[in-house]
């Protein structure tokens, strides 16, 4: 088993024993309930700002997993084994954000479907909905590499966290929330696709420079 | 000339005379271009004297950019080179740029109450300009959060280099949106569409803002440097 | 007996005129020494003198600010040495199995995984989570990585702590038999921790 392989099961086991994306689909649907009730049950109202505001919940739900990813194993040392490792730094990162993406970014994906039916998004939309939040929680994931790896060492560092990748957060949300408000959905769906894979391609690469900081 | 006042000592010698010429600069060309943007320009034909919130507005603009695009050399040459003055040079350009910016988003506020007659509007030049005051908050915070220094500057520098790449796609995103949403386009400054008459006064502004920027560079280097060896006097005072 | 077979390369690690410090602070100064194949070094010193540090530069973990770290007969030394640190790198949640079979994807090895647990003695507690083990335990868990990927330089730093009478007879096993298959061994350690060291390095002295 490549070792690629071996850090991505052992992490896909290590996040489901840790309640996989319970909390994260928790704090979703639990964000997107608040909805209705600060804004009123109105149809029209809610068929307009409901999936956005689901971008947004998913968004936040994706953040505050990021805390403990790479600071639990600077603290119990298993960095240092990665570190010697014969695959590179930035393989066993995208491994990881790779992990993270299946435990919690594709159930947010599936779970934004009920989330956009019981907000009136209109019905159409919904698949659109869902595969622009699965591209979008991956572009999430790679920028939420880097901020977890250069707060890695920070205790409480989930604010600093949320500082310092919501910008970050702008373009997939744009995208994003074009098209799951049925503006440019075709074109959006390029874009965020390109933030996915952007996000993919050098996430790893700044968050395993920042891990290899961490170890010093 | 990087290469040249990247030995510490070579640097303290010459900010030491670059800081004040460079603030006196700024002083001149302050006192020529704000009595000329102000008083000696032409006002707007459609938006009056607000105009001349322009003259403040966009060299802010221009620099807080400027500014970012600075530590992002400096942050590649500290990491690449591992030079502590390149550090020192972002960490203390970015309180600066973060001004730069803050001050480009309040003019602007205050210019869209009466040219749109809001406070704010989500346009995409203010909205792509509030991403980088964002960016700058998170580069300052993330320094401040690393007790060790030197790991602390080379991890913000790795954030800056990750903003700096992000920046240009950041802006695009926030054109496109911009586009979506059409918002009332007012900014024109800076396209072909501004006056000659009103260049000369824009430029020297945005000297002085340039000068300004430098001057307080060197003061704030040079404190910075003076910190570290007070610090580091201390440590070798207590361990002798 | 397997895990570390005799190494057919010859490895020897040479240490030149090397300064470490911690911060602002320096810990040791002018550190030179060399390291034959077959070695094991014991690195001794207060708390606070750098023997953590020193092991750390030799890992490779940061680059020395003065002085060099030689390998000869090794081209990439992060791939020909183990590191066991004061942390153990367990993850509570996942079974001692798990981690090593995790360990071997990682190192790119195979098969060694069952010897590894006899000669550690982890038989009985392959199924069981890391965060139910002893100290002890953990710490044979983390030494298990020795025995599961064969490599050359062995950094081990304090590996006895938290072990108890049979613990430290293997672990003087494993390092006997890793030096006299031509491993290098160093160990930063309080007190001798069993094989007769081929020379003691004091540092911060």
């Amino acid at each position: 088993m490549s070792a690629f392989a071996a850090t991505f099961r052992r992490e896909l086991s290590l996040m489901w024993a840790g309640g996989g994306a319970l909390t994260p689909l928790g704090y979703f649907f639990g964000a997107t309930l608040l909805v209705p009730l600060a804004m009123g049950p109105e149809r029209a109202l809610l068929a307009v700002a409901g999936p956005p505001l689901i971008w947004i919940a998913a968004a936040l739900a994706m953040l505050a997993t990021l805390e403990r990813l790479f600071q639990a194993d600077l603290e119990d040392g298993s960095l240092d084994q990665m570190l010697l490792s014969p695959a590179p730094l930035e393989a066993l990162t995208l491994a990881k954000g790779l992990a993270l993406w299946c435990v919690v970014g594709l159930p947010l994906a599936l779970a934004a479907a009920p989330a956009a039916i019981a907000l009136q998004a209109p019905v159409e939309l919904v698949p659109a909905i869902v595969a622009s939040l699965a591209l979008g929680t991956a572009a999430f994931a790679g920028i939420g590499l880097v901020g977890a790896a250069l707060t890695a060492g920070v205790r409480r560092g989930g604010v600093l966290i949320a500082l310092i990748v919501l910008p970050f957060f702008a373009p997939p949300i744009i995208f994003g929330a074009a098209v799951a408000g049925g503006e440019q959905v075709g074109s959006a769906m390029a874009l965020v696709a390109g933030c996915a894979l952007g996000a993919a391609a050098l996430g790893p690469i700044a968050a395993a420079a920042a891990l290899r900081l961490q170890a010093e | 000339m990087f290469s040249y006042l990247a030995n510490p000592a070579r640097f303290m010698a010459f900010s030491a005379w670059a800081g004040p010429i460079f603030m006196a600069a700024a002083a001149v060309l302050f006192a020529v271009g704000i009595p000329w943007a102000l008083i000696y320009s032409p006002a707007d034909y459609q938006q009056g004297e607000t105009v001349r919130i322009m003259y403040v507005h966009v060299p802010a603009a221009w620099w807080s950019l400027g500014i970012y695009a600075f530590m992002g050399g400096a942050s590649l040459v500290g990491l690449v080179w591992r030079h502590s003055l390149a550090d020192v040079a972002a960490r203390c350009a970015a309180p600066i740029g973060a001004t730069f910016a803050g001050v480009c988003l309040i003019s602007g506020s205050l210019w869209g109450a009466p040219t749109w007659g809001t406070w704010w509007e989500w346009d995409g030049r203010l909205t792509s300009m509030l991403v980088l005051f964002i960016i700058y908050l998170g580069y300052l915070a993330l320094w401040s959060a690393i007790e060790d220094e030197e790991r602390a500057a080379r991890l913000a520098a790795i954030l800056c280099l990750v903003g700096l790449i992000n920046l240009p796609i950041v802006k695009f995103s926030v054109d496109w949106w911009s586009t979506l949403h059409q918002p009332a386009s007012l900014f024109r400054a800076g396209g072909s569409a501004i006056d000659p008459s009103m260049l000369g006064p824009l430029l020297t502004m945005a000297g002085a803002f340039f000068f300004l920027f430098a001057g307080l560079l060197m003061f704030s280097m040079r404190t910075a440097i003076f910190r570290r060896r007070v610090e580091s006097a201390r440590l070798r005072a207590s361990q002798a | 007996m397997s895990g570390s077979g005799p190494f057919q390369d010859k490895m020897s690690l040479r240490v030149e005129q090397l300064s470490l410090s911690r911060g602002e602070r320096l810990l040791a100064r002018d550190l030179s020494f060399e390291v034959q194949a077959g070695s094991y070094v014991e690195i001794r010193g207060g708390n606070g003198t750098g023997k953590t540090t020193l092991l750390r530069a030799i890992g490779g973990y940061f680059r020395p600010r003065e002085g060099r770290i030689v390998f000869e007969g090794v081209e990439e030394p992060s791939l020909a040495l183990h590191y066991v640190g004061h942390l153990n790198g367990l993850k509570g949640g996942a079974s001692v199995r798990s981690h090593l079979r995790y360990w071997a994807g990682l190192f790119g090895v195979v098969g060694e995984e069952e010897n590894a647990l006899q000669r550690l003695g982890l038989r009985a507690q392959a199924d069981l989570p890391a965060r139910v083990l002893s100290q002890g335990q953990s710490r044979r868990l983390a030494l298990t990585r020795l025995v599961l990927a064969p490599r050359l330089l062995w950094l081990l730093d304090e590996p006895a702590a938290g072990l108890d009478a049979q613990g430290k007879a293997m672990l003087a096993d494993l390092i006997s038999a890793h030096c006299s298959a031509g491993g290098i061994a160093l160990a930063a350690v309080h007190e001798p921790i069993g094989p007769t060291p081929t020379r003691v390095l004091t540092v911060g002295a």
